[in-house]
């Protein structure tokens, strides 16, 4: 069984961290997936950087720009990551903007990812259309889970489609921004949060954006079964280094 | 085989709408409703008033003798430099707003590159009385001064792209990520034929008045609406989609676009997309774009600020692909020299952006008896500065 299929199904709320491939420096990748795990994290996003990431905030996007500096690229990231099923057993996802993959090509980059141990994908600006018709079937053939998105402007009925096409869980953007852009929770995301409960989808809810602590990671985690947290973590990354991660991860529960 | 696009959003394998899900709910809102919007009567009325009392609509299509006689062909030159702001630009602003008001939106967000279509957003802004916010990279703040003046004078407020490289791509990103950011009350108001499916689509059909004039006035003054040849620079390609526009699916007429060489299509400067680029995503559109072999999008060069636009429309895109439309690139130098020659001929001071479109006539020869219409898409006035620069005036 897919790795995020079976966590999915422990009985906890999970905690999964986004992190940028190649920062702080070029060769944090492995070393940082490790800590993460040792430190009781449920599931990682790697982030493949990208030059133009319109859906994030100043924080990934600096990230972003420094780890492309740092040289970063495609083939490199799963050249760190050959060996990574060696020592790490928790869910891996690749996170990233389209363009670089269909530049890969989207078979190719399947492929790679089966042969590396990667459960699954986020491509944010990859549609939904464009995805069932075009690469739905290879991402199958290669057994990986394709994450979708959801905003608290998705109407039911999109997200009832995007559920029915979902195969593992959905990413519950937690409000209308970018990345790193909003802190903490109002009344506004608990009614989202409420509504997307009372839907009865059929694939788990992990909640992402707007998350940076215990309070938010509580709440966020009351009806959806986890949480994601990104430009926090890079913000203790840019701070601290790769180091102290275990003190970030207890700061969160 | 038409040109247009498709009920999908695309333009042969170009186009569609590559976006993230939280823009979703704004571009599916406008998708749902432009062509109905652009439809109503109302609407039409109040456009087509507006481009005649407020643009100074038609504008001319010019018979440049001078020129005709130099190169040997009939030349004619649309002249929308003369349009109010001093470029095309504003044809597609006005009809925005005007999209935007139905819509019911009260705040408006634009990018800009060298300036231009973030004065014609400020200027309709302002007619209207609706809040501005133009997105403008850091660099090109710098060097833009007397536009950013403008917008400010005009109301706007010019917010400094930070990201990336601080050019007109990254003020797009920052434009997206401010609609991300206010899905509900904001519209944005795209430039070019660019971004997400419909804004291509919308935005060549508010510039397409351009080729409706053409066949007319063409009408009148050769006795036929199609001209053999319809020439236009394309940085996004959206005066070029405007000129074209009528003429696509109209074989005998030949569509020729003119991209930005730079300083030579090899020398790593240079804003030539059909040349240089390969498929690939840029700001939700599937098209052309120049970019490294691992997908990360380059920054163009051109000395046209206007030019400088990392991909092209997917119309464009399609144009190329298929071989419908001719591609020639050419050099800053020549783009200067064309010019110049054009101020000498015919007293008329171009764009930097059209001067390119008329420096083909130096490379490419056309029949003495081809009516070549040439897309006059600004005036030079804003590009001063650099002219003067160049030739040391």
């Amino acid at each position: 069984m897919n790795r995020i299929k079976s966590k999915l199904q422990e009985d906890k709320k999970l905690l999964s961290i986004y992190f940028t491939a190649g920062f702080p420096n070029l060769d944090d990748t492995v070393s940082i997936i490790q800590e993460l795990e040792n430190n009781g994290v449920d599931m990682i996003e790697i982030g493949l950087p990208f030059s133009d990431p319109l859906a994030d905030g100043p924080t990934i996007q600096d990230s972003s720009t420094a780890a492309l500096h740092n040289g970063m690229h495609t083939e490199l990231l799963f050249d760190q990551l050959k060996d990574i099923r060696q020592s790490v057993s928790i869910p891996l996802i690749i996170m990233g903007y389209f363009n670089p993959v269909f530049q890969y090509g989207v078979e190719a980059f399947c492929k790679r990812c089966a042969e590396l141990g990667i459960d699954g994908l986020i491509l944010p600006d990859l549609p939904l259309d464009v995805y069932e018709e075009e690469y739905k079937h290879i991402f199958e053939k290669y057994g990986l889970i394709n994450v979708f998105l959801i905003t608290p402007q998705t109407s039911d009925a999109r997200i009832r489609q995007i559920d029915d096409v979902s195969d593992g869980f959905i990413y519950m953007v937690s409000s209308a921004s970018t990345t790193g852009a909003k802190k903490g929770f109002g009344a506004e995301q608990q009614a989202y949060f409420d509504r997307i409960a009372r839907m009865e989808l059929k694939n788990p809810q992990i909640v992402g954006f707007g998350i940076s602590n215990q309070e938010t990671f509580a709440q966020a985690t009351q009806q959806a079964k986890g949480a994601i947290i990104g430009s926090a973590f890079i913000k203790h990354l840019r701070e601290n280094g790769p180091e102290k991660i275990d003190g970030f991860v207890k700061g969160i529960r | 085989m038409s040109y247009h696009v498709n009920e999908k959003g695309y333009y042969g394998e170009f186009g569609g709408a590559f976006i993230p899900e939280m823009l979703y709910p704004n571009t599916e809102e406008l998708r749902q409703n432009y062509l109905q919007i652009m439809a109503e009567p109302s609407f039409q009325e109040e456009f087509h008033q507006l481009l005649r009392d407020y643009v100074g609509r038609p504008t001319p299509l010019y018979y440049a003798a001078r020129m005709s006689e130099k190169y040997q062909t009939k030349i004619y030159l649309k002249r929308e430099d003369l349009c109010h702001t001093g470029a095309h630009k504003v044809n597609n602003t006005i009809g925005q707003i005007l999209m935007a008001k139905k819509l019911g939106k009260n705040r408006i967000i634009a990018e800009t590159g060298a300036g231009q279509h973030g004065v014609a957003t400020a200027t309709v802004c302002a007619l209207m009385g609706i809040e501005c916010v133009v997105y403008m990279g850091e660099i090109d703040i710098a060097r833009q001064a007397p536009n950013v003046a403008r917008m400010k004078m005009l109301g706007a407020e010019v917010r400094p792209a930070l990201s990336g490289s601080r050019t007109l791509k990254d003020a797009t990103n920052e434009a997206i990520r401010d609609w991300i950011n206010n899905p509900v009350d904001t519209h944005y108001i795209i430039g070019s034929v660019v971004g997400p499916h419909p804004y291509p689509d919308m935005v060549a059909r508010f510039q397409s008045v351009i080729s409706e004039e053409i066949k007319s006035q063409l009408l009148e003054k050769e006795g036929r609406e199609h001209p053999d040849y319809v020439v236009a620079c394309v940085g996004g390609g959206s005066n070029a989609a405007g000129a074209y526009y009528h003429f696509l699916d109209s074989p005998e007429v030949g569509i020729i676009a003119v991209e930005a060489a730079g300083k030579g299509i090899d020398t790593g400067e240079s804003a030539a997309t059909s040349a240089l680029g390969k498929v690939g995503i840029i700001h939700g559109s599937k098209t052309l774009l120049m970019q490294t072999p691992d997908g990360q999008i380059t920054e163009p060069y051109s000395i046209s600020a206007g030019l400088d636009y990392p991909g092209v429309g997917p119309l464009h895109a399609h144009l190329f692909a298929s071989g419908r439309g001719e591609f020639i690139s050419i050099t800053d130098d020549d783009a200067m020299k064309a010019g110049l020659k054009l101020c000498q001929l015919e007293g008329i001071i171009p764009a930097i952006e059209s001067s390119h479109g008329l420096a083909i006539f130096e490379q490419r020869k056309f029949k003495p008896e081809d009516v070549v219409v040439m897309n006059l898409s600004g005036r030079g006035d804003k590009d001063l500065q650099n002219y003067i620069d160049y030739f040391n005036l």
